[in-house]
């Protein structure tokens, strides 16, 4: 029965999220529950084919999984605290009820662990890829640029923490709410843009973190609707997800968005996103992923207007910069302000910088070396597109800046 | 810390290797090696080596001489050339190798040096 497969990836695909957050959190431990859920799955590959598909897939998953958990914790002797939270474990029914009607959604639970402040911040998207989604380290690695076998050990110590620092499960109450949240929507946004890296120029092949990513700030915004970052990022990931097919021509050319064929953006995913924007300004508490967000709603106007409002644009980089001055940000700040008073001025910002960090930044060389271009400063723009291009990795954009260059 | 990229090239890599700076893979060799250089990583190696027709490789075995035409093993992707980099961390020397122009069509392949052996070997 090669159906039976089939049912258990696509319970695996659907539900894992749900029934890890739900077992984690009960045993305040991620990597046990993901074992047993591991167990689980590769039982229902032996038994499904041979005893049918049971009623309830994730019922079924989720009783397996807590059998093990709970025989687990009895052979290695019971940690005190978790002693209810075993109690509960074994005295829920495995009814063939919904699993959503069965247990509580902790997936919301689980990303505020995943982007905890005692987790180093670079494995937050990582984690979340892995946990709430059930990606497997390897593939993570290819998208954050890391050796398998290195990913798989940071997340195993990262997960020994969750455990060890006794991270709780839990939305934060409102008070540290705020920075927490900001963690949680920096790791989604992060997970974007780890899909954007891994795909550009390649064939995606497998699960899209992108379209991972969107669906993650679905579920935070069901959650927490009255939150307008929320919304915000959502808003900003649709509006770049709806572009996406515009960045390269047929023949697999480099687009910059200015030339980018307006029709070629998904109108369906352009109203979403201008909905949730302006759902989110009805709380009138503006911040980084709505002015974001708000940026890409004046770029793509440009489908109705026919122009770009680089006034408009230059204003909420000025808002940014401010809340979040992140060398993207300042770097965007000068190309729009070159857009809207004239390449000078904004090399001028770019000049302004000062940081460091830059050296190896390659948006800071291509809008530089852009400017230097449209300045008739030849020689210092030819250096700066090599600098550009020597920081590329995508073939097509590095294409792109090679014929800009000559 | 000090890695090697070693640097796979495929056939039409070689034969991109034209004598002018109009070819797009020089150029963005050029282009990379200036990077390297400006960002203050780079910490040897660079110059490429001749195609695989040119080379020659011995093994003494039982005590006897064996010569053999071409390159030791005989794959698709061809050692081309190696950079010595100084970075932090593997996952910058990683992020350094991701934007190798033979990236994209070869390999590279990232070795971190052994430096104890090295100072052993090379303390009088």
């Amino acid at each position: 029965m090669a159906d039976a497969g089939r049912t258990v990836e696509a319970v695996a695909r659907t539900q894992y999220g749900r029934l890890l957050a739900f077992l984690s959190s009960a045993f305040g431990n991620v990597d046990e529950a993901e074992d047993a859920l591991g167990e689980s799955l590769l039982a229902a590959l032996t038994s499904w084919p041979n005893d049918g598909v049971p009623k309830n897939p994730g019922a079924w998953l989720l009783t397996v999984a807590r059998h093990r958990l709970i025989d687990g914790a009895r052979r290695t002797g019971v940690r005190h605290e978790h002693a209810d939270a075993i109690r509960a474990l074994a005295a829920e029914p495995a009814t063939s009820a919904t699993v959503g009607d069965m247990f509580p959604d902790r997936r919301v639970e689980l990303m505020f662990v995943c982007a905890h402040p005692a987790i180093d911040p670079s494995l937050h998207a990582p984690l979340m890829l892995q946990t709430v989604l059930g990606l497997d380290a390897a593939r993570i690695a290819q998208a954050c640029l890391v050796a398998p076998a290195t990913m798989g050990q940071r997340l195993v110590r990262a997960k020994r923490k969750i455990r060890g620092a006794g991270i709780p499960f839990q939305v934060p109450p409102a008070p540290e709410l705020p920075p927490r949240l900001d963690a949680v929507l920096e790791a989604i946004y992060g997970a974007y843009g780890l899909g954007r890296d891994d795909t550009e120029g390649t064939d995606t092949g497998g699960r899209d973190l992108m379209d991972e990513a969107i669906w993650l700030a679905r579920v935070v915004r069901e959650r927490l609707p009255d939150e307008p970052e929320v919304r915000g990022l959502l808003s900003l990931m649709l509006f770049c997800d709806a572009r996406r097919a515009a960045g390269r021509s047929r023949d697999g050319r480099y687009l910059p968005l200015s030339e980018q064929d307006p029709a070629v953006w998904s109108a369906p995913e352009i109203q979403e996103a201008e909905a949730e924007l302006a759902e989110a300004a009805r709380f009138g508490r503006c911040g980084r992923f709505q002015l974001e967000a708000a940026i890409q709603s004046v770029h793509v106007d440009r489908a109705r207007t026919g122009r770009t409002d680089w006034g408009a644009i230059v204003m909420f980089y000025d808002q940014l910069v401010h809340v979040a001055p992140t060398l993207g940000a300042r770097v965007a700040r000068a190309a729009a302000v070159a857009e809207a008073s004239g390449p000078a001025d904004g090399l001028a910002l770019l000049d302004a910088l000062g940081s460091p960090a830059v050296a190896t930044y390659q948006p800071y060389w291509a809008v530089r070396a852009h400017l230097l271009r449209s300045l008739d400063r030849l020689s210092e723009a030819a250096a700066a597109y090599d600098r550009a291009i020597g920081l590329t990795e995508d073939p097509a954009v590095r294409r792109f800046l090679l014929d800009r260059r000559s | 810390m000090r890695y090697v990229m070693l640097i796979y090239e495929t056939p039409a890599d070689f034969e991109a290797r034209g004598p002018s700076v109009r070819e797009p893979y020089v150029a963005a060799w050029r282009a990379y090696y200036r990077a390297l250089v400006d960002a203050g990583v780079f910490a040897g190696g660079g110059a490429p080596l001749e195609d695989t027709a040119t080379a020659t490789t011995i093994q003494m075995k039982d005590g006897r001489r064996h010569v053999q035409d071409g390159p030791f093993a005989e794959t698709k992707e061809q050692l081309g050339g190696f950079m010595i980099l100084d970075v932090a961390s593997i996952d910058a020397a990683l992020e350094w190798a991701a934007r190798c122009p033979a990236a994209a069509t070869g390999a590279v392949e990232v070795r971190p040096m052994a430096v104890a052996m090295h100072a052993t070997i090379t303390t009088p």
